[in-house]
């Protein structure tokens, strides 16, 4: 094996681990898809075009809770901020790539692709192929997201209502937070944003998804401002 | 707006965070508030969905403490913190929930 195809399945096999929650939240995102009454093509398509789960169950969730278009989307998009954060690390190995590597790399630096890769790319900073590891690790991503997203699809449908499937919405994204939860600092931010949002529900538009976010993001900001002051 | 001219912009604008920030910005320009700012944007974000879905009926309206879906939050938040398993949280709320909903 040449360096290329090495690093491709090196990095295939690095982030096995990491798609074990992966498998329940695309069965999950596809099953709710259906069951908020999207069917199975604007669900699917959903995976492919937006490729970022807690993006789209988001986008989901507020269309079918009569949210204007303008407001899911911003919604969706306040959540892929975070990817601003994994593209300026990346950047920093990969400049010298050619902008066509760039375009189609960007498309796959999901959580899981940039968490195993940026540990990666730290350990093998002088790795001509190394570009081939965060593609390895992004194309498994996607395959194994456009899989269970169809097996979700495909449950979806047969599984009843009364069993409350919506519920695992806000079970997943509590899941996502559980590394934080040990945090005094991340906790405050949570709390804030959650009452917020309660507060603030019947704001026009459900915009107060955005509103209870930006607010305790200027919470967060605060708080790394006064550490900062203090060491 | 048509539901795909809405999925497309909003896949358009996911994919220009992650591609903009490999285009223009240098890490080494990216103020260090800020980068450590946008590891809170989950905490600042999730709990907005997670609050109304458990804490919020149909209508609007707080649900009562001994709600299931409060209940079995509760459940989940205490496997989370324990545990630090992502699945084992999903399912171990999941499951609690229906056995308060159906026994």
């Amino acid at each position: 094996m040449n360096g290329k195809t090495k690093n491709f399945f090196k990095a295939t096999i690095d982030v096995l681990p990491l798609l074990i929650p992966v498998f329940p939240f695309g069965i999950i995102f596809g099953a709710i898809g259906i069951e908020l009454g999207f069917g199975p093509y604007v669900t699917y398509a959903t995976s492919i075009i937006i490729f970022s789960g807690a993006s789209q169950i988001v986008f989901f969730q507020l269309l079918s809770a009569g949210a204007s278009s303008i407001v899911a989307i911003t919604s969706s998009s306040v959540i892929s901020t975070r990817h601003l954060l994994y593209g300026a690390v990346v950047n920093q190995y990969l400049s010298n790539l050619s902008i066509y590597w760039k375009i189609g790399l960007s498309y796959i630096l999901t959580d899981q692709a940039f968490a195993v890769s940026n540990e990666y790319f730290k350990k093998n900073k002088k790795d001509k192929f190394k570009h081939y590891y965060l593609l390895g690790a992004g194309v498994t991503l996607w395959i194994t997201w456009q899989l269970t997203t169809i097996i979700g699809i495909l449950l979806g449908s047969i599984v009843p209502e009364e069993l409350g499937l919506t519920f695992t919405i806000p079970l997943t994204f509590i899941a996502l937070l559980i590394n934080y939860f040990r945090k005094i600092d991340h906790i405050i931010v949570i709390i804030a944003s959650g009452v917020l949002s309660v507060i603030m529900y019947n704001a026009p538009f459900k915009s107060y998804i955005i509103f209870s976010s930006l607010i305790s993001l200027l919470i967060a900001y605060l708080i790394v401002k006064m550490r900062k002051q203090k060491s | 707006m048509n539901i795909w001219i809405s999925i497309i912009v909003a896949g358009l604008i996911n994919y220009l965070t992650r591609l903009g920030s490999v285009l223009l910005i240098k890490p080494q320009k990216l103020n260090s508030t800020l980068k450590i700012v946008l590891n809170y944007v989950p905490s600042a974000v999730f709990p907005a969905i997670i609050f109304p879905a458990v804490f919020l009926d149909d209508s609007g309206l707080l649900v009562e403490f001994n709600d299931p879906k409060v209940i079995a939050t509760i459940i989940a938040c205490l496997t989370g913190i324990l545990s630090k398993n992502l699945t084992l949280t999903i399912f171990t709320g999941l499951i609690s929930y229906w056995i308060i909903l159906f026994f």
